[in-house]
């Protein structure tokens, strides 16, 4: 660990600065968002999973107190609204383009799955709102539905969409086939693994929320709304939804209570609330309760995979095989086809050394919420199935479990790093994260920690994950070559006030991850101005440059670097303005901790006095140099950026019950260089508590009828406190090669490694018995049964 | 949730008043059970009576001992009888049940008097009251434990009726050993044995529609009160809950563990 960094620059664990407003509940979220004659809306939703509508009766509703309006998908139809887009356009291994069905924002002749919005009803309160929709009669034909991927995929399975045969929406590949046999034809050993990574909801603490006002004044509409890209939603509702020109759009995303993903894509409530505010006249708001949320927030992961790896007796690794049925649910949510295929089988060569890799994915159609990306978005799911079967060679080569990681990583002269599935991994040295994480783990000890498990009746296992992640996303051409709609740069103004404050406008949005902190932190690190006399502004497409937003871990390393491009900018002008009033030429004059200097000399003026000058220009290079300072920059990085580390998990299987306990979770990442060592620890526990949440507590169960079984949280397990132990976090630093910053990017990693650790630990502690397998969430039953099975009862 | 009338009464017998001819009235105490299905609809009472004015009368918030009994009037929270010295001296395997009810909060606010009359199958409460083979004191006479649990979400009690007070005869020892959801921290399954003069009672929640008890237990723990005695006993998974996330097979496992581990626990 290194020593504690004072100051509030780089490296320094400086106090967020808005938590103030958050710890005194003074946020201002969306739902916060009270307008001059706001109204209310709530939705109708399918109750089945498949039915045609053969009529809706708003009559009652109507005559309802309060009730200002009930609009349909006709009405939508009608007034000429855009389907929702999918953002990301997937080429199936033929060549031919992926089905993407039409995604109407209020459905219209059919709904495809529970929850599937049918009509909105407007009143003066949220009560009357409600009430008014329980009054809304819909006649549905109920038709069959189907749910799982297996089921989907079978000969007469219930079709989601006529274009759509066998459900499916791609047939995918990458890698190279033949090579790939090649190498399972001449390996010792063939390891395979059926495995499934389980369904979840995001979940995030905030529910989503919309307000939509169409002033008719200005001809102009606002948005407030939780998302985690407000120029992305304003790009869609222009483009595509609402078809009204990106002058006469302004979203804001205010404070926004966590995203995790589910708040990236474009949803249809965005949408319909400033339709319906054009349509009353007023404002018009709507807020999901939980219950809704489970029905109509993009759910994640969702993945039946069947994995093979061809290795030699000595256990180096060949060759790898995959073949994995994604789940799309009912419609393409804006990124649900790159979750799959570009973060996840791009992925699947983790931080090892495979000569040949050939992964084909099959994504399907079932009548289910739509999948898209939840943190971590692929990557976890290419982990899980390669450190679940990197396990699987290692016991039946009797091989140790950590010495098969070591001799197949990727060495730190390897670097950069060409793996057979598209990356080049710049930087990383994974022998040191794994090394790190053993020490701080006390590894040789663990058979002393499980003989005194066992004296309490309890199973100790221990688990390892070493991965990696590709974050920081992403090359504008090269996510554009693969499909992508949109470029994936940022961008940053920073202004200078005259008296030599800073507003930063940024297109990254903060939702949790305390951007207001570290990116004041970026410019006093370079300005040299405190943290107090800096403010950062984002989320309003009205204020701020125009950006792609936060997911995928991009912030620091993307947002960050735009911003750090345009200090460049800022200081560059800085010196010839210094340069004049030094009396000195440009090229001697350097800055440094918030001063201008002529080299070697005690001639200096501060970053101040520099601001002053530009605005007051009295003394100024006019004819050079422009007054005022404020630059903007746009940042389209070069790469992905690789974090990766080692997961280490012991866990407690008590055998009667099956119950499993994680008992000590040690982690050691390499996030490239940190900004602020508390939030980066903030953003591995958050990660972590997410992983181990899949791995042991969380899934969205359907039942075979598309009916969502798991809709509330007394039965969907969020993880507690007390269901997690105190977290050993360290961090190994290499540097990024290609952004100026050198961050990598942390808010995902702990979602990615960890899952599979817990799940080797688990299936550590059982091997003593037999067991050989067992699927996420590791619930007590199905830890009970395993046990069962494997001594010979039934299953 | 609905509009609905709300009352105030600062009797039992006014309370009952209101109760009488109302099918629709319902009781509010700690509202731990009823407010939540209030907010769903999923009850849509046109009249609530709260007790909360009552707080004061007919020992509705006493815990006290008679005549050997423990008495626990309805009012007392979870939290009261939890860390209650009284309850924590004579019966402590009934203080720890109450102390892992739910959550904090929900131990601050409940009632022992509402959980019985909510009569949930995965509620704690019943455990105890079953196995300690308690009465139930109501405004107008007393049931015994065994005649009170008649199903799902219903008991012996007549509509307008009121539990003022339960009491429970002292064991010579009794412990609850619990399996929660995961979730929602209702029992999955909840078992309260008691050690008696006469012999032992077991009790089960969670696994059934209502809470039951396990007569070969009880005969087995009789001749032998070990964990040994019942290793090997077992009940019938055909008459437990089915189609819920736990299966039959795994509720009758888990309820002959839960037994030992109660015995093990019992003091």
């Amino acid at each position: 660990m290194s020593e504690p960094v004072s100051g509030q620059g780089m490296g320094a664990s400086v106090l967020r600065k808005e938590d103030r407003r958050f710890l005194l509940g003074k946020g201002r979220y969306t739902d916060d968002y009270l307008l001059p004659g706001q109204t209310h809306a709530v939705f109708v939703r399918s109750p089945h999973a498949h039915a045609k509508i053969r009529s809706i009766d708003a009559r009652q509703a109507l005559a309802a107190p309060g009730v200002l309006a009930v609009l349909t998908g006709e009405d939508a139809v009608a007034d000429d609204l855009g389907g929702i887009p999918c953002g990301w356009t997937i080429t199936n291994k033929d060549g031919s383009k992926m089905v993407a069905p039409p995604h109407p924002a209020m459905v219209k002749g059919s709904a495809r799955h529970t929850g599937d919005p049918v009509a909105m009803v407007i009143a003066e309160t949220r009560a009357q709102a409600r009430d008014a929709a329980q009054l809304v009669e819909v006649d549905y034909d109920p038709l069959p539905a189907v749910a799982h991927l297996n089921a989907a995929v079978a000969e007469g399975a219930p079709k989601v969409w006529e274009e759509a045969p066998g459900n499916v929406c791609f047939d995918w590949h990458i890698g190279n086939a033949a090579a790939t046999e090649a190498e399972f034809a001449q390996a010792d050993r063939v390891i395979s693994l059926d495995l499934t990574n389980n369904r979840v909801a995001p979940n995030a603490i905030e529910p989503r929320a919309a307000n939509g006002n169409y002033d008719d004044v200005a001809d102009r509409y606002t948005l407030y709304t939780t998302s985690q890209n407000p120029h992305l939603t304003r790009l869609l509702l222009a483009a595509y939804t609402l078809k009204v020109p990106e002058h006469k759009l302004r979203v804001v995303a205010p404070d926004v209570g966590g995203g995790f993903g589910s708040k990236i894509f474009h949803y249809a409530e965005e949408l319909l609330v400033l339709w319906a505010s054009k349509r009353v006249g007023r404002p018009v708001k709507w807020t999901s309760d939980r219950s809704e949320a489970f029905l109509s927030d993009a759910h994640g992961r969702d993945h039946v995979t069947h994995a093979e790896l061809a290795v030699t007796a000595d256990g180096k690794f060949r060759g790898l095989r995959v073949r994995t049925l994604a789940n799309m649910g009912a419609y393409l949510s804006t990124f649900a086809p790159a979750i799959p295929t570009y973060l996840h089988a791009t992925l699947l060569s983790g931080p090892y050394v495979i000569p040949a890799i050939y992964a084909e994915v099959k994504a399907i159609f079932t009548h289910t919420v739509p999948v898209d990306a939840v943190r971590g978005a692929g990557r976890p799911e290419a982990t899980y199935l390669l450190e679940r079967l990197v396990d699987k060679a290692a016991r039946e080569l009797g091989i140790d479990r950590v010495e098969i990681r070591r001799q197949n990583l990727i060495q730190p002269d390897q670097f950069p790093y060409q793996t057979p599935v598209a990356l080049e991994y710049d930087i990383g040295d994974y022998p040191a994260t794994l090394d790190m994480a053993l020490a701080a783990n006390d590894h040789g000890k663990f058979a002393e920690r499980k003989a005194e498990s066992e004296t309490r009746g309890k199973l100790r296992g221990f688990g390892i994950s070493t991965y990696i992640e590709a974050c920081g996303i992403a090359p504008s051409a090269l996510v554009g070559a693969l499909g992508a709609g949109a470029g994936l740069y940022e961008a940053a103004t920073v202004r200078v006030h005259p008296t030599g404050s800073v507003t930063v406008f940024t297109g990254s949005h903060s939702h949790g991850q305390g951007h207001e902190t570290t990116f004041a932190q970026l410019v006093n690190e370079r300005l040299g101005i405190p943290i107090e006399n800096i403010e950062v502004v984002h989320g309003d497409t009205d204020r701020i440059p125009f950006g792609m937003g936060t997911y995928g871990s991009r912030s620091a390393a993307v947002g960050g670097s735009a911003i750090v491009k345009a200090m460049d900018k800022i200081v560059d002008k800085g010196k010839k303005i210094a340069a004049h009033l030094l009396e000195a030429s440009v090229a001697d004059v350097e800055f440094a901790d918030g001063k201008y200097r002529v080299a070697g000399t005690d001639r200096e003026k501060t970053f101040g006095e520099i601001a002053f000058t530009a605005y007051v220009p009295h003394n100024y290079p006019i004819e050079t140099v422009e007054p005022g300072l404020e630059d903007s920059a746009f940042y389209d990085p070069k790469n992905f950026t690789f974090p990766g580390g080692c997961h280490l998990v012991e866990v407690e299987v008590d055998p009667e019950t099956g119950v499993v306990e994680v008992v000590d979770v040690t982690i050691a990442d390499d996030v490239g260089v940190i900004i602020n060592p508390m939030i980066v620890d903030g953003q591995a526990h958050g990660g972590l508590a997410h992983g181990i949440g899949q791995a042991l507590l969380e899934e969205c169960v359907y039942d075979a009828d598309g009916q969502l079984l798991s809709g509330s949280f007394m039965s969907y397990c969020m993880p507690r406190a007390a269901d997690l132990p105190s977290f050993k976090v360290g961090n190994h630093v290499t540097a990024c090669t290609h952004n100026p910053t050198g961050i990598k990017g942390v808010g995902e990693v702990g979602a990615i490694g960890v899952p599979p650790a817990v799940i080797n630990a688990v299936l550590d502690a059982l091997a003593p018995l037999g067991v050989t397998h067992i699927d996420m969430p590791a619930t007590p039953e199905k830890v009970w049964r395993a046990i069962r099975a494997a001594a010979g009862g039934a299953a | 949730m609905r509009n609905f009338e709300f009352h105030r009464p600062a009797s039992v017998a006014d309370a009952v008043a209101l109760l009488r001819g109302n099918d629709s009235a319902k009781l509010l105490a700690g509202g731990q059970s009823l407010l939540p299905i209030m907010k769903l609809d999923l009850a849509q009472p046109s009249d609530v009576v709260s007790l909360a004015g009552l707080a004061g009368a007919d020992g509705l918030k006493e815990i006290r001992s008679e005549g050997g009994d423990l008495v626990i009037g309805a009012l007392v929270t979870h939290h009261e009888v939890a860390s209650s010295p009284e309850v924590r001296r004579r019966i402590p395997g009934l203080a720890d049940l109450a102390g892992g009810i739910g959550d904090a909060q929900i131990r601050n606010r409940g009632t022992i008097g509402g959980s019985l009359a909510h009569a949930d199958p995965a509620a704690d409460y019943p455990a105890a009251v079953l196995a300690l083979g308690a009465t139930i004191v109501t405004d107008r006479r007393r049931i015994a434990a065994d005649d009170y649990f008649t199903g799902l979400f219903s008991s012996a009690l007549e509509a307008d009726e009121i539990i003022t007070a339960v009491r429970f005869p002292v064991p010579e020892c009794a412990a609850y050993a619990k399996f929660p959801h995961p979730a929602s921290k209702y029992a999955v399954v909840g078992v309260m044995v008691a050690k008696t003069g006469g012999g032992a009672r077991v009790a089960v929640t969670g696994a059934g529609s209502k809470v039951f008890r396990v007569p070969a237990m009880e005969s087995a723990l009789a001749a032998d009160f070990s964990t040994d005695a019942i290793r090997s006993v077992t009940v019938d998974p055909t008459g437990l809950r089915s189609g819920g996330e736990a299966s039959p097979e795994y509720l009758a496992h888990l309820v002959t563990v839960m037994a030992r581990r109660a015995v093990q626990a019992c003091r």
